[in-house]
């Protein structure tokens, strides 16, 4: 506290013998009244730094004593003097929350960009047998930005939450944006149970309900840029019930509007599309813990567009959708931070039953079963670096010999993908990634090699397991 | 279908275990978890989402917490965003509306004792920053008392039954923790004005209770790991010869290369010390753990 005294005398010394310095050369070839004026001008500077000097000292002493006479203000800290005293009570202060509400609404901003290059055309990149649905689809070719993620969220009183995610996305030169996510949920049911009502990403699958910025890899594996257009998000109710067990068992189901791939034309007056979803997980030790996942989706889908935007293929008929996923994860002694490893599975099966109307093509029925898997790992070694490996592959049914040199029918070979990734976060909120795919999914088969950052602002949400 | 009647039956089988006798407390840090043992025994049934060899800022929101989240009759934590990465996520999970902030049922100890280093202004470029102060307020004995008093009491209200209980239980803890800090501070007295350079900002409130003075932090900015450009500055700083500061302080959880590393070169001692209850063999329960800190301490010879 007494260095703070030092400094402005200190400071007013400086000045003054800036001003001394300065007052020769302005004399030059001046009168001696001019050099009496500086004169009478510094020292009258001089006496108004020394009252305010000494008007800031007075304060400091007064507030100096104040504080040692306040009791909580030095409570905990032994004074030299006195010797080690007990430490009076102190009355508690505000409650600050453990929620992340020194913003109230929590805002955050994530940016998202890549860098993408090819061997084949992007443009033209298609799945033979799996026309792809909502976003799916490679990144563009070249430096382009991805989403740029605006998340508002905040308790709306003591019952009640709500969450809002924009991802502002730029669609041929366009900026665009989107409503990814805005709900309202339940704070207050009792027995375990809660409400989600609006429009939010599926609960169903392991990776369906994250957002772009928490993936592992920049992009989506073929089983969900082909069964969920990416991520299945909608318009709807979500019921979530967690067991009173001593083990993790959660169990809902969700009932949704079925405008959007998977399910499609808002079937059954509005109520196109059902899951149910259970998850169950637990430790093992200290270092390793896991969650395993089964999920249904059962979606009435009419006139469900895929393929290419402007002739797209038509799809009238149910569709059911069954994934399992298990995520194991290891951190010694459950210090992530340092070192970790993540390993991740799911298996998607779809069987749809219902037909097909392509642009100035056949139309007619299509029973097919299709699935597909992925696995994949990410170890971090030490801190900041994390290097992760995929696999995956598609399979189905052949459809009948009606739908040869359509893109509903699959050529040659089960489509396959493998990748390699490595990551760099310098923080929790910042993440560069290289990722390199060698793509055997499309006719030609492919090398892509693709960087990606990611950068967020603002409040940020604690992620799930 | 078969699957949800089978897991109903599950259910219905495990729910007579699950049934509870006792206060189920859920605590962030194994402090809260030992104080609320201290205080409730027999009623009370305590447990930890940390452990001592873990780093409380980072955890998983891990499936086996949310289920416990979900049974807490109270929930107790460090708070001033110690827990922001994964606290928020089990309460959002758990379902639980009893152990909301702002219920009974939810306790921040952190906002019952005088926090330091609150900042006048928070920007990530100066690391993780905490907007609330430091919330490692558990190496001061002292905040112990204010959050048993706190503790307590709330769980007199949570258990009226056994209210009686409670009340005597922080009465006989506080008796012992009086006269413990008499002990340890009349102990600590060799240790006043000695320098410390820190792993992380974990220490403040040990060295506001003991009048240490810390002179450098192996982190160049709170919660982003030491770098070597940064410890060969601070080599520099505290030079070859011992000079620079008393000793190298670390918890059990972080990497201990990088205080090694300086140790080498500068001929400080490095030391472990633990930073809360389990964090070595001695501290067993709150009391050894301020036991085992002091002798750490004091076992590093005079430079």
């Amino acid at each position: 506290m007494k260095s703070r005294s030092i400094g402005l005398p200190a400071a007013s010394a400086l000045l003054a013998c800036l001003l001394a310095a300065g007052a020769p050369a302005s004399a030059d070839g001046d009168t001696k009244a001019e050099i009496e004026a500086l004169r009478e001008e510094l020292r009258q500077m001089r006496a108004e730094y020394e009252s305010r000097i000494a008007e800031l000292e007075s304060r400091l002493d007064v507030a100096e004593q104040a504080a040692a006479s306040t009791p909580a203000a030095d409570a905990n800290r032994p004074a030299a003097a006195s010797g080690y005293a007990a430490a009076p009570p102190q009355s508690p202060q505000t409650v600050s929350v453990a929620r992340d509400s020194s913003f109230n609404p929590a805002i955050g901003v994530t940016f998202q960009g890549q860098a993408w290059a090819y061997e084949q055309d992007p443009e033209t990149w298609f799945i033979p047998g799996f026309p792809l649905g909502g976003e799916a689809g490679p990144a563009p070719e070249g430096l382009s930005l991805a989403e740029t993620e605006i998340t508002v969220s905040a308790n709306v009183d003591d019952k009640f939450t709500a969450m809002l995610n924009m991802p502002v996305v730029v669609e041929d030169g366009e900026v665009v944006v989107e409503l990814e996510e805005a709900w309202v949920e339940t704070l207050a049911l009792p027995g375990g149970t809660a409400i989600r009502g609006g429009r939010f990403f599926s609960n169903i699958g392991y990776l369906n309900s994250r957002h772009f910025h928490s993936w592992d890899f920049a992009d989506q594996p073929l089983a969900y840029q082909v069964f969920l257009g990416n991520q299945y998000l909608d318009d709807g109710l979500q019921f979530r019930w967690l067991a009173p067990t001593d083990f993790y068992l959660e169990l809902g189901a969700e009932a949704l509007r079925g405008d959007r791939f998977p399910a499609g034309g808002a079937a059954n007056s509005g109520l196109g599309s059902k899951t149910l979803f259970a998850k169950t997980g637990g430790d093992a030790g200290l270092s390793n813990s896991w969650q395993f996942g089964l999920a249904w989706l059962t979606a009435d889908a009419v006139e469900r567009e895929s393929g290419g935007e402007d002739d797209p293929l038509l799809f009238s008929g149910t569709t059911d959708l069954y994934i399992a996923d298990f995520v194991w994860k290891w951190a010694p002694n459950g210090n992530s931070k340092q070192r970790n490893f993540k390993f991740q599975a799911e298996y998607l099966w779809r069987s749809e039953d219902g037909s097909y109307t392509l642009p100035e093509g056949p139309a007619g029925p299509w029973v097919v079963d299709q699935s597909g898997w992925y696995a994949q790992a990410v170890y971090q070694p030490f801190p900041r670096w994390r290097f992760g490996a995929r696999i995956e592959q598609l399979s189905g049914d052949t459809p009948g010999p009606e739908w040869i040199g359509t893109p509903l029918y699959p050529q040659g070979s089960d489509p396959r993908r493998y990748s390699l990734m490595a990551d760099w976060s310098n923080s929790e909120f910042s993440r560069l990634r290289l990722q390199y795919n060698h793509d055997r999914a499309t006719l030609e088969a492919d090398n892509q090699l693709g960087l990606q950052y990611i950068f967020s602002i603002g409040a940020h949400g604690a992620h799930s397991f | 279908m078969k699957a949800i009647r089978f897991a109903t039956v599950s259910i219905l089988l495990v729910l007579p275990l699950a049934a509870r006798a006792e206060l189920s407390v859920f605590a962030c840090e194994p402090e809260w978890s030992a104080l609320a043992e201290v205080i409730g025994g027999d009623h009370v049934r305590a447990a930890s989402a940390t452990h001592a060899m873990q780093d409380p800022h980072y955890l998983e929101a891990r499936p086996s917490l949310i289920s416990k989240v979900r049974k807490a009759d109270l929930v107790i934590c460090t708070g001033a965003q110690l827990e922001i990465g994964w606290l928020p996520m089990l309460l959002t999970k758990a379902n639980n509306p009893r152990v909301l902030p702002g219920k009974p049922g939810f306790l921040e100890a952190s906002s019952l004792v005088r926090r330091l280093d609150v900042p006048d202004s928070v920007d990530r470029a100066q690391g993780d920053m905490h907007p609330q102060g430091n919330p490692h307020i558990q190496m001061n004995p002292h905040n112990f008392t204010h959050v048993a008093r706190a503790l307590g009491a709330r769980m007199a209200e949570l258990d009226p039954d056994n209210a009686t209980a409670y009340t005597d239980g922080t009465a006989a803890f506080l008796e012992r923790w009086q006269a413990a800090i008499a002990g340890w501070e009349e102990r600590a007295r060799p240790l006043r004005g000695k320098r410390v350079v820190c792993h992380h900002k974990s220490w403040v409130y040990l060295e506001d209770w003991l009048q240490l003075e810390e002179v450098a932090t192996l982190e160049p900015v709170p919660g982003i790991p030491p770098t070597a450009t940064h410890l060969s500055s601070l080599l520099t700083e505290l030079g070859s010869d011992g000079g620079g500061a008393d000793f190298i302080i670390r918890a059990p959880f972080q990497s201990a290369k990088p205080s090694e590393w300086l140790q080498e070169r500068t001929g400080i001692p490095a030391i472990m010390v633990p930073l809360t209850v389990g964090g070595s063999d001695q501290a067993d329960d709150l009391f050894s753990l301020f036991d085992d800190v002091l002798d750490r301490l004091l076992a590093v010879p005079a430079p």
